[in-house]
């Protein structure tokens, strides 16, 4: 079947099976493989991107249910010139990335937690990604680096193509 | 000012956090286009004889190229046990005709053309099975009323040691003993398996996979499919973190390089989290007996620690991991007299592993453990006990019973450090006034100290390799032997290098895992890297500003004695005389300027620190959640505190995860309960608290850094200081030991068990 929808900006339209997964797709078929997948449940979030503004795990979304919606991976998120999105330059200066497996689905669902609360604490950021595991880094740094992006104010919780986000 | 032992950001993560790294199943390598997937039919039972296995109907499937069974791999030699003490017989097939001995052994590999065809083909082939009996936990195996290879004619894969003689502990006033499970673990690391495979038309085989160490890996693919070490070329992509669990190759990715050679394609495969769940190699897994006597002043008098390893299915690394356990039974403290003896036994479940720490926190968590309950029994703060029996500041090796040789500590002091940052007596104090009102949520306090071996021999030796060349352009390149997966080495090796050469880290650019680039490695596991691989590299540019000099000194008439490196240029300079220099990328451009050289340890480091974990815990849910966690972790000299930080912040995770949440849990018949991480309890930011960190730094003479290995301490620091505070914090109502994970109902259970015993006491004294 059919599907079309705006990712990173740009309008695509493929064949799909109607089983296929929206990660699979942004990976396999639009070779977008900073999307990872690390479980078959739902359970690690690494797969997380934002679906028309809802921060979303690609895993457990059909492609075909995202007909004619805007989708943002790690890919689009930093601006046009290169310049980083305030969760991707926190991410570095903070270190909160080590293997980076879990990071494009960490910064997405980061973005998703401060665009729904722009000025969280540190048990809410917990709150905000507990559907996203890591194995490396023990959460204090993650945590650190959402707070630190939250600095940023309102644009931290923003994608480049201006949709609306929230959690 | 040095660069090192300053907080430097890594240059790895631009391209990470903007188009992410390449993993194994990210891979666009042209060779691999057109690769076929491969899907594995598993057991779905946990010991059976197969009397059957039927391909038909799956080769009829869409998309379907090829289906395998053991049938079609009579070109490949018998699989042997990995270490020669394990006797022949306790061997596994590719794939099973015979015996399937675990949930998730392989029958047959599916080859399709996409990958969710390969799910739909796994599923049409029939599997006759004539179920056995299972065989799950150590206890059951050490029956040997089923044996899981009849030919052997016991489960027992290996033993070490003796019994204690009957003596041991006479002369001790008060003796404890306490059957303590370290339970079995699931490493978890984010990316599952993966590897793709592809021969060339020259007879070699290029094998991508996801690992800790490309040279290990390549030699152990050469070997299991019998060839020549020189037709094997493994690449190691991005790796999604590895935790011990990707140490050197899996049969299955032999396998797969094997069926690209059958199906002259190249083959991909990357394992679902649920296979991950059940057939990667678990940790730990060790059943123990810990008994400890000494006087009633607190004085240790005798330890001893017995250890029944699960080695799952077959044997692999967890063979090995109780003789670490044996090795490092006293930790810290300085008992006069110490035994321990182990015994690996198979049983129906996944094969045991490396795990973050990999046999080093079951000793801790013993030790600990046993100090506890030592010091309950005598009625003495459990600081103060072990503040006796710690072995005093060292300078010089420190031997041990059980034939360790520690390099340099200070286990009183990191005591120390830990209580005061903890503020120890007030969280006493806190504790006393909740017990005193009867609150529903207690505080709990653990305190453990440890010490680890790192950098031990693995097999590989203590040497690690390095190259390190500029470039005329001012650019140079690092090849290391080591294998990062998350813990920066191009970030700390770069550091290394600009610290000699002035060059600015950004245009240093470390290249690893490919081995026809590096021939030779040992990889990244035993927290070795830093003290290894990064002492290489910090030789390699000692060794190359010498070469530098001899040439700069013919280039500018001087003496090689004069010149000196003038880091700010990256370049050489006669001493007083600043404006005649030659920079390195101007010799460069010359001629090579280049050194491959390799680095040989004395011998093994031993991290040490103590932890502090505060607790509150519901006491009519049984509930803990950790509030405070406060680690002092000596691991020497550090090079970039933010990294060596973000190891500690891991590794405490992990000791938290195994103390309070995680267990991979099989039933009676051997079916895992947990095999997605829906039912594994993963720990999520929502569980730990952020990390207090205490610095404190000895260095070792083992390495001209005076590094040791930072990245496994927290896991052995944590796991049993968390445990301790879950039980301080209902030792008031009479719990004396719960074991790991210190579960809400393991909590309410010990309690109501403890509860009722004093009733029943009272009542027979009534």
């Amino acid at each position: 079947m059919q599907v079309s929808m705006t990712v990173n900006g740009q309008q695509r339209t493929d064949e799909v099976e109607p089983r296929m997964l929206l990660a699979h797709h942004l990976r396999d078929t639009l070779g977008l493989t900073a999307t990872n997948i690390g479980c078959d449940s739902t359970s690690c979030g690494a797969c997380t991107v934002i679906v028309d503004g809802l921060s979303v795990k690609s895993c457990t979304v059909l492609a075909l249910q995202v007909e004619g919606s805007q989708v943002t991976t790690l890919e689009g998120l930093a601006g046009e010139d290169g310049e980083l999105h305030p969760v991707q330059a926190a991410f570095q200066s903070e270190h909160g990335l080590q293997c980076g497996f879990c990071t494009s689905g960490m910064v997405m669902a980061s973005v998703g937690v401060l665009a729904a609360n722009p000025d969280p604490t540190d048990r809410e950021v917990r709150e905000g990604l507990e559907g996203n595991l890591c194995r490396c880094t023990g959460y204090h740094n993650i945590v650190r680096a959402v707070l630190k992006a939250a600095e940023a104010g309102p644009v931290a919780g923003q994608v480049p193509q201006s949709q609306e986000v929230s959690a | 000012m040095s660069i090192l032992g300053t907080r430097v950001v890594r240059t790895e993560d631009p391209l990470f956090l903007t188009r992410g790294a390449v993993y194994t199943d990210d891979l666009t390598d042209e060779r691999l286009t057109g690769a076929l997937h491969a899907t594995f039919v598993r057991s779905t039972v946990a010991h059976a004889k197969v009397l059957s296995v039927d391909t038909e109907a799956a080769k009829q499937a869409p998309g379907v190229v090829a289906v395998y069974t053991a049938a079609d791999l009579t070109d490949l030699p018998p699989l042997a046990p990995p270490f020669p003490f394990v006797a022949a017989e306790f061997v596994r097939q590719w794939l099973c005709t015979d015996t399937v001995r675990f949930v998730g052994d392989a029958i047959a590999v599916v080859l399709t053309e996409e990958r969710y065809q390969g799910e739909d083909a796994a599923e049409q082939v029939v599997v006759d099975l004539d179920v056995l009996p299972a065989v799950v936990g150590t206890a059951n195996a050490a029956k040997d009323e089923t044996l899981l290879f009849p030919a052997a004619g016991t489960n027992v894969l290996a033993a070490f040691g003796e019994p204690a003689p009957a003596d041991f502990f006479d002369g001790c006033d008060v003796v404890v003993e306490q059957a303590v499970v370290n339970q079995r673990v699931a490493p978890v690391p984010l990316e599952t398996r993966a590897t793709s495979a592809v021969w060339g038309e020259d007879g070699r085989v290029t094998v991508w996979c996801t690992n800790q160490g490309a040279q290990q890996a390549k030699g152990q693919i050469a070997e299991w499919l019998g060839l020549d070490a020189a037709l094997v070329h493994l690449v190691t992509p991005d790796v999604g973190g590895g935790f011990g669990a990707k140490i050197g190759a899996d049969p299955e990715y032999a396998l797969i390089a094997h069926l690209a050679k059958l199906s002259g394609r190249p083959v991909r495969w990357t394992e679902s989290r649920s296979e991950n769940l059940t057939t990667m190699l678990h940790g730990r897994g060790q059943d123990q007996i810990v008994k400890i006597g000494g006087s009633r002043d607190g004085k240790v008098l005798a330890y001893s620690l017995v250890t029944d390893q699960d080695g799952g299915a077959y044997p692999r690394i967890g063979v090995v991991l109780p003789t670490l356990t044996m090795l490092m039974t006293p930790g810290t403290y300085a008992f006069p007299k110490v035994h321990a003896q182990a015994r690996v036994l198979a049983t129906n479940t996944t094969s045991i592993g490396a795990y973050r720490g990999a046999g080093r926190p079951e000793a801790t968590a013993a030790v600990e453990r046993a100090l506890d309950m030592f010091a309950a029994e005598i009625g003495m703060d459990a600081v103060e006990v072990r503040r006796i029996n710690l072995v005093p500041k060292f300078d010089e090796p420190h031997s041990t019973p059980t034939g360790a040789t520690y390099d340099s500590g200070d286990y009183v002091a990191a005591l120390d450090k830990a209580l005061e940052a903890s503020g120890y007596a007030e969280l006493r104090a806190e504790q006393k006034l909740r017990r005193e009102r009867g609150d529903i949520r207690q505080l709990g306090i653990g305190v453990s100290t440890y010490v680890e071996i790192t950098g031990a021999d693995n097999g590989a030796g203590t040497g690690e390799e390095a190259e390190l060349e500029v470039h005329a352009d001012g650019t140079a390149t690092v090849l290391t032997g080591t294998s990062p997966h998350g813990q920066g080495h191009a970030t700390t090796w770069a550091m290394l290098a600009s610290d000699q050469l002035g060059i600015p880290v950004e245009k240093i650019t470390v290249l690893h895992g490919d081995t026809d680039r590096i021939p030779k490695g040992g990889g990244t596991m035993g927290s070795r890297s830093l003290q290894q691989g990064g002492a290489a590299v910090h030789q390699a540019a000692v060794e190359l500003v010498e070469i530098a000099k001899k040439r700069a000194a013919e280039r500018l008439e001087a003496n090689p004695d004069d010149l000196v490196v003038d880091l700010g240029t990256a370049s050489l300079t006669v001493k007083g005389t600043p404006g005649v220099s030659v920079s390195f990328a101007e010799l460069a451009a010359e001629e090579a300027l280049l050194v491959q050289t390799t680095f040989t340890a004395a011998a093994a480091t031993f991290p040490f620190g103590a932890h502090v974990v505060v607790v509150e815990t519901d006491v009519e849910s049984g509930k803990a959640t950790v509030i405070r966690i406060v680690t002092v972790d000596d691991a020497g000299t550090i090079i970039n505190p933010l990294l060596a930080e973000g190891q500690r912040h891991g590794g405490i995770a992990q000791g938290v995860a195994q103390a309070l949440l995680e267990e991979v849990l099989y039933d009676s018949d051997g079916n895992p309960q947990t095999s997605t991480l829906a039912d594994y309890p993963f720990i999520s930011a929502t569980e730990l608290p952020s990390f207090e960190l205490v610095d404190m730094a000895t260095p070792t003479p083992m390495n001209p850094l005076g590094a040791k290995g930072i990245g496994e301490a927290g896991t052995i620091g944590s796991t049993p200081a968390v445990q301790s505070a879950v039980i301080d914090s209902v030792a008031h109502l009479g719990v004396r030991h719960v074991d790991m994970p210190a579960t809400s109902m393991r909590v309410w259970k010990a309690v109501q068990a403890a509860q009722s015993a004093s009733q029943t006491q009272n009542g027979s004294t009534n």
